[in-house]
């Protein structure tokens, strides 16, 4: 039996020695797939003919000597991204015979470096969730606990490259749905500064916290992603021009004298006390690496919860608007009228919990409640951005938890919204903010997987990527994987 | 804040969302659940707080108003429910 690179930067380098063509580790990835994933259910498509053509394509590259670094090197997309000739359907029977006539800017980032596409992964309906359980295509199962949630909305993408369906995976986050998934799974993921990654062509949930970025089981894998997907985009009217780098140049640096701040709100009540004591201990390994920690104050962080639904919920109202039955997507059958076919269109189409934060967002933005939740919960906003500035002056980045608990059970909290809202207690406010931030594995809890967060200052990805790099080299957890056979 | 079942109607009327009958008292304590949890945004003074909307404050840029993508028209078309000769069919507006 072949063993196989299971990093990015493993296969890369395989393919570049050429050890390894990218057929035989696309089919390799494939026939993973097909075995596995019967039981998880990351993919809601997979790719097979386009992927071999992909690869052959990567192979001529390379071998005609025009490869570049990852070329070659197979992923999974999260199915929020417009691909080209391909059903994007965000999770959503709204979108499930959605073929997208152009690809994303992100699509065709990945197109360019000549990676291949495995298949478009499962998600929560239109990125709406925290545990992968309102798709349309079925919850996912966690690869270390079938019956426990993957984390949401990148649950597919976390999944698929914990079970290593996939090497490497993209995400998007508008309140942890990199990071969480990511945590819950114990994988490596990246959100990065809000503007720095395109939104162009990346199905729009809140438009204002919306953003993309890497998923790996390492942090230099992350870093080699990241070198492709980010970049100023004209499409994007929110894309940030500010200059791109090598996001793996400074991981081998030593963190020593590295400030890190540790918000004492971090740690309350709400923490899991197993969970707490897996990130005191991941915290203490940073400091063996000369890492000086502080305790600091976030105090209005229990706001950034209610800030975040009004506001997502608002931006979401408006957003879903566009899905009305007559351009593309579902349209209900034999409608009477135009107002019976865009309410029972939409009525059909949208799953619940896309309707409930459709109604919530439509009520925040009505006639005289706007001021009271829509201003106040961006003024809440740019106070817990105040608090965040304020910590950031003092230290180099924060250190804590990325969710509250490790993987909850299918079913355990789908029926209680509020709770399920705040499983999202250490992400949401670094969304509202517009903060990098990123989530890697530090331990277990009862057999599941504990994420530590890295928040940073704007545009410190790099930073961010180092730490988690550095951990890396001195602890395991990201080398573990789920023990599936196959 | 309770919203009461006819408050669920007329919002579902301004999202052109249907809720059927029988689904408008789970939908109605759920809002009440999800709103009363955000009132809790009222304990904090925001007097004089300027509201956040772009986390980078940053203005939008534009771009030349120009057609930058190919020949689409088909594969747009592609995906609608129903058209004829490159028009969009919806059920009778105007009787």
């Amino acid at each position: 039996m072949t063993i196989y690179p299971d990093t990015v930067a493993g296969i890369a380098n395989a393919l570049a020695k050429r050890e390894l063509s990218s057929v035989e580790i696309t089919r390799h990835y494939l026939d993973r797939i097909n075995a596995l994933d019967r039981q998880i259910n990351s993919y809601i498509t997979i790719c097979e003919a386009h992927a071999l053509e992909q690869a052959r394509a990567a192979d001529r590259r390379i071998a005609s000597g025009q490869g570049a670094p990852l070329t070659g090197v197979p992923y999974a997309h999260k199915d929020i991204f417009c691909t080209k000739g391909i059903r994007t359907s965000c999770g959503s029977r709204m979108l499930d015979n959605f073929i997208s006539p152009y690809d994303a800017t992100v699509t065709e980032h990945l197109n360019n470096a000549g990676m291949v596409l495995l298949g478009k992964t499962n998600m929560d309906e239109f990125a709406m969730g925290s545990s992968n359980e309102t798709s349309f295509y079925g919850p996912v199962a966690n690869p270390w606990k079938f019956d426990s949630v993957p984390g949401g909305s990148s649950g597919g993408s976390a999944a698929a490259v914990a079970a290593r369906l996939a090497p490497c995976a993209t995400g998007t986050d508008t309140g942890g749905s990199i990071r969480q998934p990511a945590a819950l799974c114990g994988i490596t993921g990246l959100k990065p500064t809000y503007g720095r990654v395109s939104r162009y062509g990346m199905i729009a949930f809140a438009s204002s916290l919306d953003q993309g970025g890497p998923m790996a089981t390492n942090a230099h894998d992350c870093a080699l992603l990241m070198n492709v997907l980010a970049g100023f985009d004209a499409k994007d009217s929110t894309s940030v021009d500010h200059p791109t780098e090598d996001y793996s140049a400074t991981l081998g640096h030593s963190i020593k004298g590295l400030k890190c701040g540790v918000p004492k709100q971090y740690f309350d009540k709400s923490l899991d006390p197993a969970v707490a004591a897996s990130i005191r201990q991941a915290i203490t390994e940073l400091e063996s690496l000369g890492a000086q920690c502080v305790e600091v104050d976030l105090p209005s962080t229990e706001l950034a919860i209610p800030s975040y639904y009004v506001i997502s919920s608002a931006e979401c109202s408006s957003n879903m608007s566009r899905y009305d039955g007559v351009r593309f997507g579902y349209r209900c059958r034999d409608p009477v009228d135009l107002q019976d076919m865009y309410t029972r269109t939409r009525g059909e189409g949208f799953g619940k919990e896309t309707k409930r934060r459709i109604l919530i967002g439509t009520y925040a933005l009505s006639s005289g409640y706007y001021d009271a939740y829509y201003t106040k919960a961006q003024q809440i906003r740019r106070i817990i951005q105040q608090d965040f500035k304020n910590a950031l002056a003092e230290v180099d980045v924060l250190l804590g938890p990325t969710s509250p608990t490790v993987a909850f059970g299918l079913g355990q909290k789908s029926s209680e919204p509020v709770s399920m809202y705040l499983s999202d207690i250490y992400t949401t406010a670094i969304n509202l903010a517009g903060l990098p931030a990123l989530s890697m594995p530090a331990g277990f809890v009862d057999e599941l997987p504990v994420g530590l967060q890295i928040i940073g200052d704007f545009f410190s990805e790099s930073k961010l990527l180092q730490i988690a790099h550095q951990y890396q080299q001195v602890t395991g957890w990201h080398l573990l994987a789920p023990p599936l056979g196959g | 804040m309770a919203i009461v079942n006819n408050e669920v109607q007329s919002i579902a009327t301004l999202a052109r969302i249907e809720i059927k009958p029988d689904e408008v008292p789970e939908f109605a304590a759920e809002l009440t659940k999800i709103l009363d949890f955000v009132t809790r945004m009222n304990t904090i003074d925001t007097t004089d707080v300027e509201p956040l909307a772009h986390p980078l404050d940053a203005l939008s840029h534009s771009r030349q108003d120009v057609v930058i993508d190919d020949d689409i028209c088909g594969t747009l078309q592609a995906n609608a429910p129903q058209m004829e000769n490159s028009l969009f069919l919806v059920p009778k507006v105007i009787e």
